[in-house]
């Protein structure tokens, strides 16, 4: 079967084989932890399934379908399409733009009616995408080439500072950190990467001067939460405690005193990690940060069985996407990061960023489908 | 292919660099969440406890106040308050409209209830208007259905329903200031208010009791969840005066006819204090429900001084009616004998300065019983000379003057006594023969308060026993109280033989013809009364009055006249009460002070207590006046 075959095909796979192919022990997992997320929700909202448990597993129901289905178109059409996507979310991203502009504010969301759009949850995707096909589309030799590297700088940049004048703090941060893992693992040499670093570090208290007020507060207060405890440090205090009450074992399912009394605002948000582990202790966050190391190890395996440049990119940019949310959202409720609004993938109620990580999942399903196909540098079967 | 084998093997040593970085990172995921979860849980379980346990302190209920015979003089009125919880009530307007009809509200609190619900909470209640009739109670109860978060809140205040006749005993209370916090944290609630004045003051401790807590969880908002658990506290005892309010009202009544005026009254065997009243007086409802600043004003701008408790802090020259410690001091040093006659030619001289007896045209010779009756100035010119301030001044201790009685009341002085050391340290001048020949007579710096001066009387004629005033009896607990033995005072060491000689003179002022107060005599010899005339001049202002510190030119004749003075007891045969009246500038003191004097004291006797036996519950307790 397929599983041994390791000769190269020129041909995708029958659409029987890609069912076949498809991971089914990654998508219990990804399961796992999204009824990881409902029993929260759940909880959250009191013991009900309204007004969040409920949504939101229509969601993941309405994604998962989506992910199969992502999983099983050829490889080469979201090869050929990785720009277009690319471009329709920075349009995206532009209008929200305008509109919030217009609207006086931070405006993040495009409302379709049915569902809420949020493009720089699209664009952490579309930006994966994106450089994988470019850095497909290059040889070793080119990559060592600096003036090649303008573009992808580019493809990087335009939705970060977009983001960030929304503003998007943790968002811009996931797009530079994702797209310069994809850098990374494309062959970039490291020396480069010293010297954009250092310039970073140079140019650091230019963009420290065009931060926002209340982001440099963030910052502020991420290095020292107890000086403003009933303002910007309250949430990392408050999620302190109840993190830390939790203890090993936690204080019982629906249990959580600090969460449930409020102490702790947006607990079903950006804060679930902290209800969490308060209500199931260090062993219920150690397992659903276990989840996300399983699902990212899997991510890894399927990058490196890829025969094709572009599925190894994606792969990994979209693993490498996942672990982002994971650590940073839980990074930042334990007070190891700033307080930013990052998700955390697949628990935290939200409709984007769902269908957004089961969308690029569905990519790496794709990959691994599609794994022993070659393609060339414009995407063709075939060799060069 | 080789180019693709390169690009698959830098790609394979890349993303395996990255898996590490990613599981190093992850790894410290972990270690912080075993850290903040294993290592830091104690404390962030007690953090989290301080978060969502809250106590709340339930405020004791203050004792009363009652008078010897369970009167009320301090009490907790209720107060019956109309609050309403936003959040509950729906439409706050039309909700206003239907409680304006039924309890009227004006502009005003309308207007305040609306701005107080748009910055609270919606949970906190808010207060609609306080002192509720039991009329309006009754129909809010009845619209309850259509008033949804309006409830009736009772609250306590505390209440004086003898107004200004007890004022300057009761005293009254207030909010806590700044200063006056101790760390106890019923002091900080809000409503609490303690003693500021009087026995509200000086039993504060008795009357506060001690607050109960309630152990509640509560959420980020403070709104209470639950109660996990509950501590009764123990309300304020009630605290008995010794004072009869019936008198007290005598008292106060009689001292209204004069401008300014204090009395005090006392058992001189058990130094209860049956009446103490400073006229004008003030009403203490006024400071428990807060003053304005134009009655604060007009107050303390009273020149009378209404605010000044004259009977404790009031400082007098006693004039003649110190002449009876002259008298013991005499005897006792052996000066004189009751029968050696000074001879008063009208006039006293000393060296070459003359000193004048009241009788210009002098009273020929005196013996004691003489000197006493008509109040010679000579005779007791040259006693006290014979006496000598060194001497003089110890007795004058004995009998409680110079010294305070710890009462209990706020402001009290001490008075003063002049001795050689005082008058070098104070005036920075030596004492001369004058100083003490003035002394002789109660004038020069001899300052005296009301108080003393019934103490002092008290003493001379209870035996020469070091009687102390107090105000309370037992403060009598909820659990009946042992009864306390009544212990005697302690002797003064005077001789027998001095104190009869002095009873004797003081039963001839007013008994005998020729007597200064036998105009005041009582024909009833079961209240007959003894007593000493004094007349003070007022050359100084005296502490009370700069401590007012006004002295305004329509006032200034008032002002320059002398204050009258009477100290006396009664019943004559058998010494029972004890009293004196200072009136400010009322002239002569037998004319003025005298008649008040023997009114209160006929009084006095008339209403007995051993004719209304005071509740068996209540002993007396101990001599000090703490029991």
């Amino acid at each position: 079967m397929s599983m041994l075959d390791r000769q190269p095909r020129a041909t995708a796979p029958l659409l029987l084989d890609r069912i076949w192919q498809i991971n089914w022990l990654l998508v219990l997992l990804l399961s796992a932890i999204a009824g990881v997320g409902f029993a929260m929700l759940y909880s959250a909202a009191g013991g009900s399934f309204q007004p969040w448990a409920e949504k939101q597993m229509l969601r993941f129901a309405f994604g998962l379908t989506g992910m199969i289905l992502v999983a099983l178109v050829d490889l080469r059409i979201w090869l050929r399409l990785a720009y277009v996507i690319y471009g329709l979310a920075l349009v995206l991203l532009i209008g929200v733009e305008i509109r919030g502009e217009i609207g006086m504010g931070a405006q993040r969301w495009i409302d379709f009616g049915f569902i809420q759009l949020q493009p720089s949850e699209i664009m952490k995707i579309a930006l994966v995408l994106a450089l994988a096909r470019y850095f497909h589309g290059l040889d070793m030799d080119e990559i060592g080439r600096p003036l090649m590297l303008l573009v992808p700088i580019a493809l990087v940049f335009a939705p970060a500072v977009l983001v960030l004048k929304q503003p998007d703090l943790g968002t811009a941060i996931m797009l530079i950190a994702g797209g310069g893992a994809m850098f990374f693992i494309a062959g970039v040499r490291l020396w480069k990467f010293a010297a954009v670093l250092a310039f970073a570090a140079a140019t650091l208290p230019i963009a420290w001067e065009l931060l926002r007020d209340y982001q440099k507060k963030r910052v502020y207060t991420f290095l020292n939460p107890e000086a403003d405890p009933l303002g910007a440090g309250y949430h990392i205090i408050q999620s302190k405690i109840a993190l830390g009450s939790g203890g090993l074992f936690g204080k019982g399912y629906l249990q959580g005193s600090q969460t449930h009394l409020n102490f702790l605002p947006e607990k079903q948000t950006d804060f679930i990690f902290t209800m969490l582990a308060e209500e199931w202790g260090l062993v219920g966050g150690l397992a659903l940060l276990g989840l996300y190391a399983l699902v990212i190890l899997y991510g890894f395996l399927i990058a490196l069985r890829s025969r094709n440049q572009f599925g190894r990119l994606l792969a990994l940019g979209v693993t490498s996407t996942l672990f982002l949310y994971a650590f940073i959202n839980s990074g930042m409720v334990m007070g190891l990061m700033p307080v930013v609004g990052v998700p955390l993938a697949l628990v935290s109620f939200g409709g984007t960023a769902m269908l957004t990580v089961l969308f690029g999942m569905g990519l790496v399903m794709g990959v691994y489908v599609h794994r022993d196909l070659e393609l060339n540098r414009q995407g063709e079967v075939g060799t060069d | 292919m080789r180019q693709q084998r390169t690009q698959a093997r830098t790609f394979t040593r890349r993303a395996l660099l990255l898996g590490g970085g990613q599981a190093v990172l992850f790894a410290a995921l972990g270690a912080r969440l075993y850290y903040l979860q294993v290592v830091e849980a104690g404390r962030y379980t007690m953090l989290a406890d301080e978060n969502r346990i809250n106590l709340r302190l339930l405020p004791p209920p203050r004792g009363r106040v009652v008078d010897r015979y369970g009167e009320p003089l301090a009490v907790n009125g209720e107060n019956y308050r109309l609050v309403l919880i936003p959040e509950q009530v729906g439409d706050l307007e039309k909700a206003l409209d239907i409680i304006d009809r039924i309890a009227p509200l004006g502009e005003v609190d309308r207007r305040r209830v609306l701005r107080e619900a748009r910055r609270k909470r919606g949970f906190v209640p808010i207060l609609v208007r306080g002192n509720l009739t039991w009329d309006e109670v009754a129909r809010i109860e009845v619209n309850a259905n259509d008033l949804p978060g309006v409830a009736i809140d009772l609250g306590l205040t505390r209440q004086y329903p003898q107004g200004a006749v007890m004022g300057h005993v009761v005293g009254y209370v207030s909010a806590v200031a700044e200063h006056e916090l101790t760390g106890d944290p019923v002091l900080e609630l809000p409503d609490f208010r303690i003693g500021k004045n009087g026995v509200e003051r000086h039993r504060e401790m008795a009357l506060r009791g001690t607050a109960g807590a309630s152990e509640v969880e509560v959420n980020a908002y403070g709104r209470i969840i639950r109660e996990l658990g509950r501590q009764e506290g123990r309300p304020g005892e009630e605290v008995v005066l010794t004072v009869d309010l019936g008198l007290q009202r005598y008292v106060d009544q009689r001292l209204a006819q004069e401008e300014s005026a204090a009395a005090v009254v006392m058992d001189v065997h058990t130094g209860e204090v049956v009446a103490l009243v400073s006229s004008p007086g003030f009403d203490p409802n006024l400071f428990a429900n807060g003053i304005s600043t134009q009655q604060w004003n007009d107050l303390r701008q009273n020149p009378r001084g209404p605010l000044a408790n004259k009977a404790v802090a009031g400082q007098y020259a006693p004039g003649s009616t110190f002449k009876m410690v002259v008298a013991v001091a005499g005897l006792e040093t052996r000066a004189i004998t009751t029968d050696q006659r000074i001879h008063c030619p009208g006039h006293f001289e000393l060296g070459e300065q003359r000193f004048h007896c009241w009788k210009r045209s002098g009273h020929g010779p005196m013996n004691m019983h003489e000197a006493m009756k008509q109040s010679c100035d000579v005779y007791f010119y040259e006693l006290a000379r014979r006496v000598g301030i060194d001497r003089l001044a110890p007795m004058c201790r004995r009998f409680g003057l110079g010294e305070s009685s710890e009462i209990g009341l706020p402001g009290e002085r001490s008075g003063l006594i002049p001795s050689r050391e005082w008058k070098q340290a104070a005036r920075k001048a030596s004492w001369v023969h004058g100083d003490t020949i003035l002394t002789g007579i109660g004038q020069g710096f001899v300052l005296t308060t009301p108080l003393q001066l019934a103490v002092m009387t008290a003493r001379l004629v209870n035996g020469g026993r070091a009687v102390m005033p107090r105000l309370t009896r037992a403060a009598v607990m909820r659990e009946n109280q042992p009864a306390v033995r009544r212990d005697l005072f302690p002797s003064l060491g005077i001789s027998a033989h001095a104190l009869a000689a002095v009873r004797d003179g003081m039963s001839a002022v007013v008994n005998e013809q020729g007597g200064t107060a036998y105009a005041i005599r009582v024909r009833d010899p079961d209240m007959a009364i003894g007593g000493k005339t004094g007349t003070a001049q007022v050359r100084r202002i005296t502490m009370a009055e700069r401590e007012r510190g006004v002295r305004r030119n329509d006032e200034l004749a008032w002002r320059e006249r002398d204050h009258a003075l009477f100290v006396g007891y009664g019943p004559v045969e058998a010494p029972r009460y004890a009293v004196s009246v200072v009136v400010e500038h009322g002239g002569g003191g037998s004319s003025i002070a005298g008649p008040i004097a023997r009114d209160i004291l006929v009084e006095t006797m008339r209403r007995d207590p051993a004719r209304m036996v005071p509740p068996s519950r209540i002993m007396a307790g101990r001599p000090d006046g703490r029991s």
